[in-house]
């Protein structure tokens, strides 16, 4: 090994070949890594994250070039490597996780093959010995019974073991370096802070170091010592984790702190703050900061004209910026709650109910294997939104939260119990047996972005055909209102002329909400609208459909698996797990305690941008039990931290109702509860 | 490559919808010729089409005239710049004239057939349960019948004719089709739009041809390319069988079958109009290689 940092960029500079010509994704970036250090990388995406990953492991693909600057990698110039050296390199000094863990291991080679794979071949181990190496390396990543594991095929294990199994591969050749890019993006609350956990626990045993790749702000804190800022493939900001948290001096990094939702506030309190705009392309860049036409400090011609030098801020020599105003501009706050602002009103006037609701998917007969056991995906659902009001219903992925949104939005229909709609039953009834009245009274937003909107067809026909549909108008006078709507979400009157390939994807979530907007709805249906889209964006999102729900006394039902936006956004909150409610109430009495076992382990897992703000985390252990299983009892016993006996798994949990229309599902007397968790996962400040 | 209804307000036939149109068009072409094998298809394709509309004019010779005098020698010479057949009839005017039925009844054929078969496959992919048991229960029966077979007692039945030829083709070619639609619809019937159109209340005909069809319109047209160059082929078998269009009319397969015994002697006669098919099918079969690989990088 030589002296100096592990990784060295300097002025590293990618293109992108590409129709409409070459395009500097990365024009001049320079870095260090040290060995063992963890570094941050954030950014929007199409900042080039992860293009310098990529540029890194030399696997940019036939479009993208390294076009200058140079790599340092343990000494060795990796820019201009043979394809023999890179291989001796990947997988074996650097490894990689990415973010699909399902789409980086092989579906048909069990988990030990795959993972007895590396020492075999990079260090020429024998299978005895790579199997050993396999098993403690499953051990220390913390998977139950490796032994088992290692005969499974991918798909036989969940998404979060699926990773720990692709972090396990990656450090078992002991790499010097461990590229992870957005490791956790996919995965759900409780799974990702395991999953981080895992990392930062793995990291002060392997001494390795990690490049982290991250929109989210709050998962890198988790993890890294030293956070690098990227813009438009530009370093605008880096410094150690701490210094860049309380003190960030780019207008953009105060931007992505800005936008984040935190536990501790909510829409009445600081509203979230977006960055206006949107990642510019690369192909047009100005001759100053990348992010001028953004930032709200700019000043046309000192920042704008010539290129802006990355300088140390003064007084802090490890914190570097790259801003011509960063020692001008005012100190930063982090956003904070405006205490006692809690104007409420009553729950409102029920316009959407459900009682009981079940929803039991019949599997289809398998020939000559017998029937297999139903799914109950909704079991014994109550739930209420009022007028006006957000009801948001959180939960991980699985646990019925966007069944009970298609039963509303009648694309689903129950199988027992009901819901009412404005005082009709409508739980049975499909969206084909539905008045037109009703059609028009719920509308629904969906959550992915890019199969929202039909790409055959212009913005301007979706909406103009919703209008028509809903509110039965002649053609002929319509692009007035279809440009009417698209002001409403704030987008261009020329929007609707564009395919859905020319918008970005924050612009297609507002074009769908314009869309569903057309027939005047009561109660808007919000499947993860925003869980798709970047930090920047969702903030922009959630604040518009806030503005259009006071603005048009709108019911907004909102699924999110986001607690940090619901605590946000929402006026009552559902949280469900395994398709039943465990606590429903209004919000701020769901987010303090006492809580359901569930909510609070959820809470615990909320990654807190802030490096002061250390949260006794709640791990979720155990097995979640299949859909096909009907636990007998509580359906969180076999996770539950505070478990208290045989009565968990054999008795359905009482309903406990406490004031202010709050109720919890548990055997543990709410004043038991109160007792265990005052104190526990409230955020608080521990000195390091 | 239809393009939907345009927000409803523009009226089709304006002018300035024309314009709009033209400007597409001259985009598409430009980005066809960023792939090298769509290019040569465009060319060898449009080149037979050119020579076929032009045959009138361009042909030296009426098809079906003989020239007794070439007899003697029916090799290729000046006044003759392929030969002529056994007949004495030029071939190049013959392949020329000949030009014509197949590109007429190939792509009328695969329309027929993307017709018949989109709305198939659309049904079956749609609602699924018994309608899809019934539609792909028929079209497999329907393609696991040996083909030629199957032309021979139907064109044996109902007698030999242009639009006889388009029917059974349209009939065979279907079931493929709503195979690749029924496929794609699976996927798409799924999309948010196609929930967000239920929800405002769409019958399932406006679903099925303007929500889902338009999205399976990529690989629908290369798959119609590809059809279109295999009915050139199967155009020219039936004509060989003595299925085909019938004579005196010019038709490439049955050049080869009036000539074929003689090729040992004079193999032009039949190798003529068996590279003038074999042009065409390489054609059709770039254009398509092309166009999935355009589709591709979208």
């Amino acid at each position: 090994m030589t002296d100096g940092p592990l990784l060295d960029i300097q002025d590293l500079r990618v293109a992108y070949t590409t129709r409409a010509g070459v395009v500097p994704v990365i024009p001049g970036l320079s870095f260090q890594l040290n060995a063992g250090e963890a570094l941050g990388l954030v950014g929007e995406s199409g900042c080039g994250k992860s293009t310098v990953a990529l540029a890194i492991v030399r696997y940019l693909g036939r479009a993208g070039r390294i076009v200058g600057g140079c790599i340092r990698f343990e000494g060795r110039e990796l820019t201009t490597l043979d394809e023999a050296g890179l291989r001796a390199i990947r997988g074996r000094r650097i490894a990689m996780v990415y973010q699909d863990p399902m789409a980086s291991l092989n579906p048909v080679l069990t988990v030990g093959r795959q993972l007895m794979e590396a020492p075999m071949t990079h260090e020429g181990a024998s299978a005895a010995t790579a199997r050993d190496r396999a098993l403690a390396m499953l051990a220390e990543v913390k998977l139950a019974d490796p032994e088992a594991v290692m005969e499974r095929y991918p798909h036989q294990l969940s998404g979060g073991q699926q990773q720990r199994i692709v972090i396990a591969m990656a450090l078992i050749a002991g790499p010097a370096l461990l590229i992870m890019d957005e490791p956790t993006t996919g995965l759900d609350v409780t799974v990702e802070a395991a999953v981080l956990d895992l990392v930062r626990e793995l990291r002060s045993r392997h001494r390795s170091a990690i490049l982290f790749i991250s929109h989210n702000l709050g998962s890198v804190v988790r993890v890294c010592d030293r956070v690098a800022v990227m813009y438009r493939g530009e370093l605008v900001e880096d410094g150690p984790v701490r210094r860049i948290f309380t003190n960030p001096r780019h207008p953009y990094t105060r931007g992505l702190l800005d936008c984040l939702p935190t536990l501790g506030s909510d829409k009445r309190q600081a509203p979230l703050m977006p960055i206006a705009g949107q990642v510019e392309s690369a192909l047009a860049r100005s001759p100053g900061c990348g992010f001028a036409g953004r930032c709200v400090h700019v000043e046309i011609g000192r920042c704008t004209s010539r290129p802006i030098p990355i300088a140390a801020v003064q007084g802090e020599p490890d914190h570097h910026v790259a801003c011509v105003r960063a020692d001008e501009l005012a100190g930063w706050t982090r956003r904070s709650a405006v205490a006692g602002a809690h104007a409420h009103g009553g729950p409102g006037e029920p316009i959407v109910t459900a009682h009981h609701l079940t929803k039991i998917y019949e599997p289809r007969r398998r020939w000559l294997r017998g029937p297999r056991a139903p799914v109950r995906a909704v079991s014994d659902v109550d739930l209420m939104a009022g007028r006006g009001k957000t009801l948001a219903i959180v939960g991980e992925s699985g646990c019925g939260k966007s069944t009970v949104a298609k039963i509303l939005s009648g694309l689903e229909v129950a199988t027992s119990g009901g819901v009412t709609l404005g005082g009709v039953e409508v739980g049975t009834m499909a969206i084909e047996a539905r008045s037109s009245a009703l059609k028009r009274k719920l509308q629904m937003v969906f959550q992915n972005p890019d199969s929202t909107l039909n790409p055959s067809h212009t913005v301007g026909y979706a909406i103009g055909r919703a209008l028509r549909r809903l509110q039965g108008r002649v053609p002929g006078d319509l692009s007035a209102d279809v440009a009417r709507l698209l002001e409403v979400v704030k987008l261009s009157p020329a929007m609707a002329a564009r395919k859905p390939r020319h918008l970005s994807g924050g612009e297609k979530q507002r074009a769908a909400i314009a869309r569903a907007l057309a027939g005047d709805p009561d109660v808007i249906v919000a499947d993860e609208p925003v869980s798709a889209l970047d930090v920047s964006v969702q903030a922009a999102i959630v604040n518009l459909l806030t503005e259009i729900q006071v603005a048009r006394g709108a019911t907004l039902v909102f699924i999110s698996h986001d607690l940090a936006v619901v605590r946000y956004l929402a006026d009552t909150v559902a949280v469900m797990y395994l398709g039943s409610v465990a606590e429903f109430g209004p919000v701020d009495h769901v987010f303090a305690p006492p809580y359901h076992p569930y909510t609070e382990a959820l809470l615990s897992a909320v990654p807190v941008p802030d490096p002061d703000h250390a949260v006794a985390r709640i791990l979720l252990e155990g097995r979640v039990p299949r859909a096909d299983e009907i636990p007998r009892g509580c359906p969180f016993a076999t996770r539950c931290p505070r478990r208290i006996g045989p009565i968990c798994d054999e008795t359905p949990p009482p309903v406990q109702r406490l004031g202010g229309n709050h109720r919890i599902a548990c055997h543990i007397p709410h004043a038991e509860l109160l007792r265990l968790q005052t104190g526990l996962v409230e955020p608080r400040v521990v000195g390091r | 490559m239809s393009t939907p209804i345009a927000a409803g307000t523009l009226s089709a036939s304006s002018p300035a919808a024309a314009r709009v149109r033209g400007r597409r068009w001259r985009r598409r072409l430009a980005a066809l010729s960023e792939s090298t094998p769509a290019t040569v298809g465009v060319v060898i394709v449009l080149a037979w089409v050119v020579l076929a509309l032009l045959a009138p004019l361009i042909a030296p010779y009426p098809p079906n005239a003989n020239d007794m005098a070439a007899l003697a020698n029916t090799t290729p010479s000046k006044a003759h710049w392929l030969g002529t057949d056994h007949l004495g009839r030029d071939l190049l005017s013959r392949i020329l004239w000949g030009a014509r039925p197949v590109l007429v009844i190939a792509p009328l054929a695969v329309l027929g057939a993307a017709a018949l078969g989109s709305l198939l496959g659309l049904a079956a992919g749609y609602y699924g349960r018994w309608i899809d048991l019934v539609i792909t229960r028929a079209c497999d029966i329907v393609l696991s019948f040996p083909v030629i077979i199957l032309y021979m007692i139907i064109l044996a039945h109902f007698g030999s004719s242009a639009w006889n030829i388009i029917g059974v083709l349209t009939l065979t070619k279907a079931p493929i089709i709503a195979r690749i639609v029924r496929g794609m619809t699976l996927d798409l019937r799924e999309r948010e739009y196609v929930a967000a159109a239920k929800m405002r209340g769409e019958s399932a005909l406006y679903i099925m041809l303007v929500e889902i069809l338009p999205n399976a319109r990529g690989p629908l047209v290369v798959d119609m390319c590809l059809r279109t160059g295999y009915n050139v082929i199967i155009i020219g078998a039936l004509g060989f069988l003595g299925i085909g269009l019938p004579p005196p009319d010019p038709d490439w397969g049955g050049m080869v079958k009036d000539t074929y015994g003689m090729m040992m002697v004079w193999p032009h006669m039949a190798l003529f109009p068996c590279a003038a098919i074999s042009s065409l099918v390489v054609g059709f079969n770039l254009l398509a290689v092309g166009l999935r690989e355009l589709g591709l990088r979208d």
